[in-house]
């Protein structure tokens, strides 16, 4: 075992970093906007949440990095490494508040520092941060050290307890809905966060069922395996008929708001099934899928809108050539393309985006296509009599055509087309060689990708009532390359996962919505740093993204970037 | 039967390229003789286009430098290069603007200039360096696509970053006055910052070309790109030489910021995504990896942007061609991947494949 300053220099280095992040994340104006939103009430507030979770995590890294065995060193270091981070954020905070830095940085204003010291006294404040510091890192240092169940229930009690509060403007107005389940709230929540007796009872409750799963889950997951197989069917079958009543449901459950978010949501499972097709399934990087997307909107509004006057169509008679054209421009886009490598092709697609984008904007196609002001007036999907206006009306069409596109995605999967389309991911000479076509194969995998991002784009179009070149800027292209690769490329409910977390989250956390990319961003480095295949990966992917390492999937996430060192 | 039936689709894909180029080759001469016959445009109209071009040109060219430089050593698209560029000078305004206030850069232009270059190329350098060390050296051996999300995901949070930290709005960077005014040849004239601009860029580029060919470290540079086990087993340092092109990525970018900034007079958060797409363009038109062809691809493309819109398309009586100008750049990127995917000069890779 080391001693002396080698001991301590790893927890030093790593709080320095850590301090580092957090002066970051309080400069670019999380804390101050994360602070209106309390976790628990008038206690924590998500921005000291925020910090609390970078110093707990450099505290972590920094026991678990210690050399050694020893316990006492690696409790040491964890302590050395969360003083560190609120030493250096101290000093942020006494330099800011004698020097004025608002001249250069735009959120460096005294609520800030009064933020950051707790509403106390400057001194007072420093003293205050450095001591929940310490108490972090004994904490985390502890936390280390317990035994993994104690760990895991833990991590999930705390993580549950961070979530409740944050979605509560979620979770209390569909618990008040409900009957019996209104009590919930008088239970747990206060007016802004969740109350103090509440976060303990959430922290119980969560821990001892975390600990009962655990003890008792295998004997409940025997108990399922023993049952017959039609048996079995049967439950299978009743569970996916809960799911899809539940789904059919969900906007009467929800009320209009989320139904709303739901739709938004709806819209990025399609736009991100479809380029899971062209980048999760056939590995072809396209950074202009949005391009496609606007090709469905601008088809609908040029076919339905009376604003136009050119042909107006209904809904559905313009739909199959607001796919045609979508299916068409994929294949014209795809066929310059065919021949270049993954980076190349990625720079060439987004240039496709932009091009499609500049020239829907400029005066030159004005008469037809509206210029910047857009097109208007789009009319509403409509079956017979029924119209499908209000965002829990539009959800049920979003629905089905989620339902179709994920089901068309499945089966061609396993089918030969999609064999092939993975064989091309995983080396294209190869595929070559084993007699796969790569012309037809890229550009099939184009088509069908376009297919879906047109579907999502019509029903775009027809949900907002008039159609913008603002809608399809390069951004939505990354928003969904995001949603995909979060949720695990190539994984159809990694999609959907995806879509809702990527998505979802920000439309109910409104002082998220500014730093929204940034935090996407952050998100796509450090999947692709600590878990490249995903949150719900496709088993084929991650097999191969962990080929190298004997545990395979089991292998801890954070072993992902040392196989290359 | 197999290899026959495969060789035909492959010539119908190659067909309709190239009808498609040929077309857009085709609209490119009618427009052009169009536009010259009609006489719109006098012979200073177009001396003024070629300066303003060969003044963006030079701007792009520098930073295609990077990306270049980077894609001949690791072999991927360094996409957050766009925000090494948007750093530097975004951070040097603060300077600029400071200089500005106090009369300082009135009264010391040169002095001043000299600090905020170097402010800009600090940034610059600081940020690609981080950005090496953080996202992309984890990610060597990765699977292709790893880096290149990284990089994509990397440029986001750079981009909202500094939107965070310095605020959303434009900054307007301030005058410098000995750079203002024009000296007029005849008809001709030439403003002054273009000159600088053309002029210092020049400069930088012949310094950074000297440097790769004639230094040893440059020498090392050049076989890294080359091969990297040979190249380790003489005694490069992999890593080393990694980080200095970086270095020397981040300070063509961080120079070529503050002359974009002296050039069009403000600063962004996103005023690196649109040039940092033209610049890879301009490497790729050049042939990627060769700095040479990093420097013609990057003034050919600043030319072609500058006159394309008045030459190409007024003839063909399209309305407001200056908008589409961003249209024109990418079209030929599209047009040079389909004749000459290797660009202008031809890649100096020594493995095709990545």
């Amino acid at each position: 075992m080391q001693t002396g300053p080698g001991l301590w220099r790893n927890g030093i280095k790593i709080g320095f970093i850590a301090g580092g992040v957090a002066v970051l994340i309080s400069l670019i104006g999380m804390v101050e906007a994360f602070s209106q939103r309390f976790i628990i009430a008038e206690g924590i507030t998500l921005g000291q949440t925020l910090l609390l979770a970078v110093g707990l995590f450099a505290s972590h890294q920094a026991a678990r990095r210690t050399p050694g065995p020893g316990a006492f060193g690696r409790l040491l270091n964890a302590v050395a490494a969360g003083l560190t981070a609120a030493a250096v954020l101290g000093i942020f905070i006494f330099l800011g508040s004698h020097l004025n830095l608002r001249k250069v940085f735009i959120n460096a204003s005294p609520i800030l520092y009064k933020l950051l010291a707790f509403d106390r006294e400057l001194g007072t404040g420093i003293l205050l941060l450095l001591g929940t510091g310490a108490a972090g890192g004994i904490l985390a240092g502890l936390f280390f050290l317990a035994s993994p169940p104690l760990r895991g229930s833990l991590g999930a009690a705390c993580g549950s307890l961070v979530g409740m509060g944050v979605l509560q403007d979620l979770l209390a107005p569909t618990f008040a809905l409900w009957g019996p389940l209104a009590v919930i709230n008088d239970w747990i929540y206060e007016v802004n966060g969740l109350s103090f007796g509440g976060a303990v009872f959430l922290l119980v409750l969560i821990g001892s069922a975390t600990q009962l799963w655990r003890k008792e889950g295998p004997a409940i997951r025997n108990a399922f395996g023993r049952i017959s197989p039609a048996k079995r069917k049967t439950l299978g079958l009743a569970g996916w008929l809960l799911v899809a009543l539940l789904l059919l449901a969900l906007p009467q459950i929800l009320g209009l708001f989320l139904s709303e978010v739901l739709t938004i949501v709806g819209l990025y499972v399609l736009l991100g099934l479809g380029l899971n097709i062209v980048v999760g399934y056939a590995g072809l990087l396209d950074l202009g899928y949005v391009a496609v997307f606007a090709i469905g909107s601008y088809t609908i509004a040029l076919l339905t809108s009376p604003e136009l006057g050119f042909f107006n169509l209904s809904f559905w008679a313009a739909l199959p050539f607001a796919i045609l054209f979508g299916v068409l421009f994929g294949v014209l886009l795809g066929i310059p393309v065919l021949k270049m490598r993954g980076d190349y092709l990625a720079i060439a697609t987004l240039g496709f985006g932009e091009i499609i984008r500049i020239l829907v904007l400029s005066d030159f196609l004005r008469p037809w296509l509206g210029g910047a002001q857009g097109v208007g007036k789009i009319p509403k999907i409509a079956i017979g009599s029924l119209e499908f206006g209000t965002p829990q009306e539009i959800y049920y069409i979003i629905l089905a055509g989620c339902l179709g596109v994920a089901y068309i995605s499945w089966r061609l999967r396993d089918s030969r087309l999609g064999r092939a389309w993975m064989a091309l991911r995983e080396d294209e000479d190869v595929a070559q060689a084993m007699g796969i076509n790569l012309v037809s194969t890229k550009l099939l995998a184009f088509a069908t990708g376009a297919g879906f991002s047109a579907l999502s784009g019509a029903i775009f179009a027809t949900k907002l009532g008039s159609v913008y070149p603002h809608s399809f800027n390069v951004m939505i292209s990354i928003n969904i390359l995001c949603v995909i690769i979060v949720g695990g490329m190539g994984s159809i409910p990694g999609v959907i996962l995806g879509a809702v977390a990527l998505v979802g989250l920000p439309e109910l956390l409104r002082e998220f919505a500014e730093y929204r990319l940034l935090v996407y961003g952050a998100v796509l480095v450090a999947m692709m740093l600590l878990r490249p295949e995903g949150l719900w990966p496709e088993a084929m992917r991650r097999r191969e993204l962990h080929d190298k390492e004997p545990g395979g999937a089991e292998a801890e996430p954070a072993s992902g970037p040392d196989r290359t060192g | 039967m197999n290899l026959k039936t495969w060789r035909e689709r492959i010539t119908v894909a190659d067909f309709f390229m190239w009808v498609t180029g040929g077309a857009i080759l085709l609209l490119i001469v009618w427009g052009s003789a169009a536009t010259l016959a009609s006489g719109r445009y006098q012979p200073h109209h177009w001396f003024d286009f070629l300066v303003f071009g060969l003044a963006q040109g030079s701007i792009y060219a520098l930073i295609a430098m990077g990306y270049t430089m980077v894609y001949g050593i690791l072999r991927m698209i360094n996409f957050a290069h766009s925000e090494v560029f948007m750093g530097g000078p975004y951070t040097a305004y603060f300077v600029a603007a400071a200089f500005a206030s106090s009369g300082f850069l009135d009264s010391h232009p040169v002095l001043s200039l000299a600090a905020i270059f170097a402010v800009s190329m600090a940034v610059s350098t600081l940020i690609a360096v981080l950005l090496e060390r953080v996202a992309y050296r984890p990610l060597r051996n990765a699977p292709r696509l790893v880096p290149l999300i990284t990089a994509i995901g990397a440029s986001f949070f750079l981009q909202y970053t500094f939107r965070g930290l310095y605020g959303s709005g434009f900054q307007a960077y301030p005058v410098v006055k000995i750079l203002e005014g024009q000296w007029l040849l005849g008809d001709f004239r030439i403003l002054k910052f273009q000159a600088v601009v053309i002029v210092a860029a020049a400069l930088l580029m012949a310094a950074l070309y000297l440097f790769v060919q004639r230094t040893r470290v440059g020498k090392a540079i050049r076989a890294v790109s080359e091969d990297q086990e040979a190249s380790s087993l003489m005694g490069i340092g992999i890593d080393r030489m990694i980080v200095t092109t970086f270095v020397i990525g981040g300070m063509s970018a961080g120079a070529a910021g503050v002359l974009y900034a002296l050039m069009f007079k403000q600063v962004h958060f996103f005023m690196g995504f649109i040039p940092g797409i033209k610049a890879f363009t301009a490497a790729v038109l050049g042939g990627i990896g060769n700095i040479p062809g990093a420097m013609l691809g990057g003034i050919f493309l600043g030319l072609v942007e500058s006159m394309g819109p008045s030459l190409f398309l007024d003839g063909l009586g399209i309305v407001a061609p200056y908008q589409l100008k961003d249209a024109i750049a990418f079209t030929m990127l599209v047009l040079v991947l389909i004749f000459r995917p290797t660009g202008l000069l031809g890649e100096r890779l020594a493995v095709k494949k990545a």
